[in-house]
């Protein structure tokens, strides 16, 4: 025993497994790379080299004439409303969702111990529901409606009420499981409605924590309605999309600013909303 | 010789004077414990052994080198000769033991062969070896974190012994270890160190470890050398001299509060 | 009492907002709602169906779905790779002024959304997927080097300087001392964003960076909409199957 110990060099154990795991990233890697068209040559390329250092030169200095200043503040104002509105448009169909895709509200399942069966029927295609919802990324959303509706905020509007009808009713329902359900159990069991029952045994509860959440969305809408004008649903994104294409560096970096600055704002305000209403 | 210290001094930058007049020599191979109240200095003084501060008066002599008068090349080359030994030894908990040894010797290797240790063990042999005087030769690929706090002592003795460093030092080694392990630790340390012939300078705050694992005590009081006598010449009249208005338990004297190292420390490693 | 008037003076501003917002966009909902109107978008979204599903079409949009695949994870890796780097600035570990500037740079580059960055790279590097990679990876390295700058910042410091203590190089003791502690957190980091990019990544074709969203762009302007139907479907699986896939991966890891 001790002349096998001392002959034999020690076999590193993992030494295999990370040796295939390296094979295997290379040839992931490889397929990866063609795909791509990684080239980073192209980016020294004098045509395009010429061309992004013109577009880099015109940042400075930003664009700053007061028609443009103008064009830029009337575009903020849509982006903020775009978001809002958008986002009220959600609550109308997250609201309702949520609450059928609920289990806390479940009269069988308090009677029997598990939800009936004709109820999980209707359960499941609500959550299916919202899964689609918000599993279709929003700005694809935005293209569609743009060719249904029109260019404008009106298609960013209808992309972001649904895609977050589908985030907020998920999140929604899942807040009010995570609740203490004894007082909606006891409300059931008395007899009151189910309508009731989740206004005054989980809504009191559960209103911080719903707040809070809608509010950070209210962020995320902020930015997600900058991005929608890149397919023409208006807002600050629209007139990045048209400087970049007409390389104007300089309104660029104006527009880069102000949406820097919004983002910023939109924080502070539903931070100081959360503290206000929670 | 292994250390000389002529006239040493030690004054912090707040202007407290840690160290004074120390003149001291340790030569190849030999043991040596350093007792004393907490505040006399004992950490200072290992801190200076190891090179982690520069004397203030007085000339230092390590391994035949005065780290004062070295460049940075030069100052690394002969850290990579002095071993440290923690208390609670610094390992990532998701490290392997073999990788957690071989990085004793990163002081010696060049930077490629350290990046390609770290992939595939390029020396496993040689961590073994190092392991096995510690009877932990079968936890050459364990990860770290499934080692108790014992086992994890001796990984960092076993990375010590692979960087063949030619001193070690030891700071408050088992301060927080039960007697059993503090026993067993320093029993092993003062076993490999009189194998190979390395000289050993720990600080203890625990007397009778000292005096038993130890054939040189030196007491340190006031940042000064109160006595430095063969373990078996110590007596009663000097302990009660280095520990006065300091209560002298019989075993060991109580966790001075100073300490920078608490108990709590050693299991938020490794587990 | 007083916190009640107060919680009500918010909520009638945002009432009021509310108003505003929909008074501003001028939205027409009646007139969506109205009976030619609503025949027109039925009439459009019936033309989605049946979804193309023709052998030739569904090998495109497998290409177009393992090109997005390949933009997302490229871009993902070149992020965290970058992201290392400068994460090691960030967390302050070469210096104070080294450290303001790559979090300024960090900050820079979070701020700017991807398509953004998306539309910018197609002028520096033409259309096609590699610009749609380098969109991600910009954007993906502001946040990916912030996080992995936190979780050094959040190491023990102990085992490095025992490395440095004993001689080892500064990149030495990094790699043996601090690196082993962060490193599943920032594969799991590199993990969660890789699941948010191959989203984003379906739809930077929009401004011509590839993938599946080009080819979404292209048949909805060509108005073949029972294309751009099996597109969306397809984009729908690759989401769903990232996320399956990433959580697998996050709870292994643990």
């Amino acid at each position: 025993m001790h002349l096998t110990r001392t002959a034999a060099d020690p076999r590193d154990p993992a030494a295999l497994p990370r040796l295939l795991l390296t094979l295997l990233a290379v040839l992931l890697l490889w397929p990866g790379l063609v795909l791509t068209e990684f080239r980073p040559a192209t980016l020294a390329d004098p045509r395009n080299l010429d061309v992004f250092a013109r577009f880099l030169g015109g940042f400075w200095p930003p664009e700053l004439s007061p028609g443009f200043l103008r064009l830029l503040g009337r575009a903020t104002l849509e982006t903020l409303a775009m978001a809002t509105a958008g986002l009220a448009l959600a609550l109308l169909l997250a609201v309702p969702l949520s609450l059928l895709s609920s289990r806390a509200l479940s009269v069988s399942a308090l009677l029997t111990g598990r939800p009936a069966r004709q109820a999980s029927l209707l359960r499941y295609p609500a959550r299916l529901l919202l899964i689609l919802l918000r599993s279709i990324p929003e700005i694809v959303w935005a293209l569609l409606f743009v060719r249904a509706v029109g260019l404008g905020p009106t298609a960013g509007v209808l992309a972001i009420a649904i895609t977050y009808s589908g985030m907020l009713g998920k999140v929604y329902a899942e807040i009010y499981e995570s609740v203490d359900q004894r007082p909606a159990r006891a409300l059931l069991q008395a007899g009151s409605s189910r309508l009731a029952a989740f206004c005054y045994g989980i809504l009191p509860t559960a209103a911080q924590e719903l707040t809070s959440y809608t509010l950070y969305r209210w962020e995320c809408a902020v930015r997600a309605s900058v991005i929608m004008g890149f397919v023409g649903a208006g807002g600050l994104g629209q007139m990045i999309d048209l400087s970049i294409r007409m390389f104007a560096g300089g309104e660029v970096v104006t527009i880069l600013l102000t949406f820097l600055l919004l983002v910023l704002a939109a924080d502070q305000l539903s931070s100081l909303l959360r503290r206000r209403l929670a | 010789m292994s250390i000389r210290l002529d006239g040493v001094g030690l004054t912090h930058a707040n202007g407290y004077q840690a160290l004074q007049q120390i003149d001291l020599t340790i030569t190849r191979g030999e043991r040596v414990a350093i007792i004393g109240p907490s505040g006399a200095g004992k950490t200072s003084l290992l801190r200076l052994l190891g090179t982690g501060l520069m004397p203030s008066a007085g000339q230092l002599r390590i391994l035949d080198e005065q780290p004062a008068s070295l460049g940075r090349g030069a100052l690394r080359r002969l850290r990579a000769r002095i071993g440290l030994i923690h208390q609670s030894p610094p390992l990532p908990p998701r490290q392997r033991v073999v990788t957690a040894v071989l990085a004793g010797r990163l002081g010696q290797w060049s930077l490629l062969r350290a990046l390609v240790s770290l992939c595939y063990p390029l020396d496993a042999a040689g961590a073994r070896a190092a392991l096995e005087p510690l009877d932990l030769e079968d936890k050459l690929f364990a990860r770290c974190d499934q080692l108790s706090g014992g086992q994890l002592q001796r990984v960092g003795i076993a990375r010590v012994l692979y960087q063949q460093a030619d001193l070690l030092l030891a700071d408050e080694p088992v301060s927080a270890m039960d007697p059993v392990l503090a026993e067993h630790t320093l029993g092993l340390l003062s076993r490999v160190a009189g194998q190979r012939g390395l000289t050993l300078v720990a600080s203890l705050h625990a007397v009778d470890l000292a005096l038993r694992h130890f054939p040189r005590v030196i007491g340190l009081r006031d940042g000064q050398v109160l006595f430095d006598l063969p373990a078996a010449e110590v007596g009663q009249r000097h302990l009660a001299q280095l520990y006065s208005n300091d209560s002298l338990a019989e075993h060991a004297a109580p966790l001075p509060a100073t300490e920078p190292l608490p108990a709590e420390r050693m299991p938020r490693r490794c587990t | 009492m007083k916190r009640h008037i107060e919680a009500l003076l918010w909520l009638t501003l945002i009432g009021a907002a509310l108003v505003w917002s929909f008074s501003w966009l001028q939205l027409d909902l009646i007139g969506l709602l109205r009976h030619d109107s609503l025949r027109q978008m039925g009439d459009y979204a019936g033309s989605f169906f049946p979804p193309d599903t023709s052998p030739a079409w569904l090998r495109q949009i497998f290409k177009g779905a393992l090109e997005t695949l390949a933009i997302s994870a490229i871009g993902t890796l070149l992020a965290a790779l970058a992201g290392a780097g400068l994460s090691l600035l960030a967390a302050g570990r070469l210096g104070q002024l080294a450290k303001a500037l790559s979090r300024l740079l960090l900050n820079a580059l979070r701020s700017v959304p991807e398509l953004v960055w998306a539309a910018l790279m197609v002028l520096a590097a033409g259309l096609g997927p590699f610009a749609g990679t380098l969109a991600l990876a910009l954007h993906t390295a502001g946040v990916l080097g912030r996080l992995f700058a936190e979780a050094l910042e959040n190491a023990p410091a102990e085992p490095a300087r025992a490395l440095r203590q004993a001689g080892a190089g500064p990149l030495a003791a990094f790699c043996y001392g601090t690196l082993p502690g962060v490193l599943t957190q920032w594969l799991s980091y590199t993990l969660y964003r890789w699941e948010n990019n191959i989203r984003m990544a379906a739809v930077l074709g929009f401004v011509g960076a590839g993938g599946l969203g080009q080819m979404l762009y292209f048949t909805l302007s060509l108005f073949q909409q029972s294309r751009a139907a099996s597109v969306i479907l397809a984009m729908l699986v690759l989401v769903l199957l990232v996320d399956a896939l990433s959580a697998w991966l996050r709870n292994r890891l643990g």
